[in-house]
């Protein structure tokens, strides 16, 4: 039995895996730190950070490479990490999980290598208007490289993608949509199953950008049937660093290289390149060798704590957190889909939210403020930015008591 | 007797009624008829953004000082508390104050000539010290100063 299992099956409850997270068991201006900034990076439990010194103590060397028996160690916890990734969102194949440094390197992989040989004047690229910087602007250096033209799906008021016109704008030259599975700024969960059916009765390809899907519900890329689904590790309570790309085989077959160097080649000469296998095509040089351990060790946390209590937690979280925040005058909720997901960005009357970020860390309240590298979303409800508190399954009705009191001495400071 | 700082206190110290007086109705705010020099400042962090206009005569002199924008309160009273500063002011000795007033929020003025300067009433936004990720704030309208007197055309940024 592995440590992650050990770990989180002795504890009975959700309530006790916060003691699991070392980072939370401390004190910031006086006050017990409420870490509700999960959406920008997650905390990590011991058991990540142990396997990731056990690591680099006693294993390390280079993988796929030397013969030598830390050569073998290195290799063996590195490649066990993408069968646990493989496992964790049910991809058919461990040659369809590419390992990146985030979503972002993801989306880049698949915009530079699936869709700039492909695309070209008069086909679309179909985005929403709730995206995250990380899934417009690389889709933005395409259609100026390739000629083809950048459509955005709009939103409601709600803070939803308005369905109708989404599937009016799917049309026979869309090549390729990127949608978010939840909205990172909103929290609105995107209905893509139904989204992704649609677009292949038209043979889009879909990528699905899970930066803020993966840390709260299962992920089964098999059933969501979507083309690509980029993820991040530190976002799922492993390293930075680190990311996933999952691409179906016979995509990712057909793509060139992304980058250069070691590790993608089979043979090299001058005149000829031959390139190695799935998915080392598109993993050159040297890995994050023990990010992506780290990462494998936050996965087996999360499957031992289990998805659909994580869900079940954090639903119930959110929901007390929402009428919380409710009671309080002048507070305006931004972000009020039917479909949420574990984040809620809000105004108070009209502080700005960076003036009401430094009074809540000053009473122990970890939050984030400002536009959530999302300016389209700001400019939708026309503000400058917001405050967001996000929540993890490490968090408790306390943290959300604490960031209620904290948003009242706002209102008195500002009154 | 010694006294204890709390962080309650030093919450208190940052957001002092003078700042969010200026915050909550910034002087000087809107544009003017003559504008002999402009500039505009943006925080990246934050999101604030303020365009400043002067009006500066054949002598040199700051006539009249105006800006736009959005931002924190911080940013906003300290482009009040600025404007108010230095309308009047010989565009040297406004430069001056740009070196004096950046310098000491940022904790780096004790050898230089200006931090002699007696601040008076921009004392108010030392409260900033204690907050390092604010000072940013509070000095954003004095790049936007400094841009717009040597007439530097690209937004002042406070990175």
């Amino acid at each position: 039995m592995t440590h992650a299992r050990k770990n989180a099956e002795a504890r009975t409850s959700i309530a006790e895996c916060r003691l699991d997270f070392p980072a939370l068991d401390q004190d910031i201006s006086g006050h017990p730190i409420a870490y509700l900034d999960t959406a920008a990076s997650a905390q990590q439990p011991n058991v990540v950070i142990d396997t990731i010194a056990e690591y680099q103590r006693h294993d390390h060397a280079n993988v796929h490479r030397g013969v030598h028996t830390l050569s073998h160690r290195a290799t063996d916890a590195y490649e066990g990490a993408r069968d646990r990734i493989r496992s964790f969102i049910n991809a058919p194949s461990r040659s369809e999980i590419v390992f990146t440094s985030g979503t972002t390197e993801s989306i880049n992989l698949v915009a530079q290598s699936f869709g700039r040989p492909s695309l070209g004047s008069g086909d679309k690229i179909l985005i929403t208007h709730l995206e995250h910087h990380s899934n417009i602007v690389p889709w933005q250096l395409l259609a100026e490289q390739t000629g083809a033209d950048l459509v955005v799906a709009p939103m409601n008021t709600q803070g939803e993608v308005v369905l109708e016109q989404l599937y009016e704008l799917m049309t026979r030259d869309v090549r390729i949509l990127a949608i978010a599975h939840v909205a990172n700024a909103l929290g609105t969960i995107n209905p893509i199953n139904e989204i992704i059916a649609r677009a292949h009765e038209l043979d889009i390809a879909v990528l699905v950008d899970g930066a803020q899907g993966v840390p709260h519900m299962a992920i089964d890329v098999q059933e969501l049937d979507c083309d690509f689904y980029a993820f991040s590790g530190h976002k799922m309570f492993g390293p930075t660093g680190t990311g996933v790309l999952f691409g179906k085989e016979s995509l990712l077959d057909a793509m060139p290289p992304y980058k250069g160097g070691g590790d993608m080649i089979l043979e090299v000469s001058f005149t000829n390149t031959t390139f190695n296998e799935l998915p080392y095509k598109f993993e050159a040089g040297t890995p994050n060798i023990s990010g992506m351990i780290g990462l494998g060790a936050a996965v087996e946390y999360l499957e031992s704590v289990g998805m659909e209590r994580i869900a079940r937690h954090e639903d119930e979280l959110l929901t007390y957190m929402t009428e919380r925040l409710s009671t309080i005058d002048e507070l305006r909720l931004i972000g009020t889909a039917a479909q949420k997901a574990s984040v809620q960005s809000f105004m108070l009357g009209d502080i700005h939210p960076h003036d009401l970020g430094t009074i809540l860390d000053h009473q122990g309240v970890a939050i984030r403020t400002g536009h959530h590298c999302a300016m389209p979303v700001m400019d939708f409800y026309g503000v400058a930015g917001t405050a967001r508190a996000s929540l993890a399954l490490y968090n408790n009705h306390d943290d959300i008591d604490q960031l209620v009191a904290a948003l009242e001495k706002a209102r008195e400071i500002f009154a | 007797m010694s006294a204890v700082v709390t962080q309650d206190d030093e919450v208190q110290e940052l957001y002092r009624e003078l700042i969010l007086d200026h915050a909550r109705s910034p002087r000087h705010f809107g544009k003017l008829e003559r504008i002999t020099h402009s500039a505009e400042g943006i925080n990246p962090l934050c999101g604030d953004k303020l365009k400043l206009y002067l009006d500066v005569d054949e002598e040199e002199t700051i006539r009249a000082a105006a800006f736009e924008g959005s931002g924190c309160a911080i940013s906003v009273a300290s482009a009040s508390l600025m404007t108010d500063t230095v309308i009047g002011l010989n565009s040297s000795d406004a430069i001056d104050y740009f070196i004096a007033v950046t310098g000491h929020l940022a904790g780096t003025d004790s050898a230089s000539r200006q931090a002699t300067i007696d601040l008076g009433k921009l004392r108010a936004l030392e409260g900033v010290r204690e907050f390092p990720s604010r000072v940013k704030c509070a000095t954003l309208a004095w790049h936007a100063l400094r841009s717009a007197l040597q007439h530097d055309s690209t937004p002042a940024r406070t990175e």
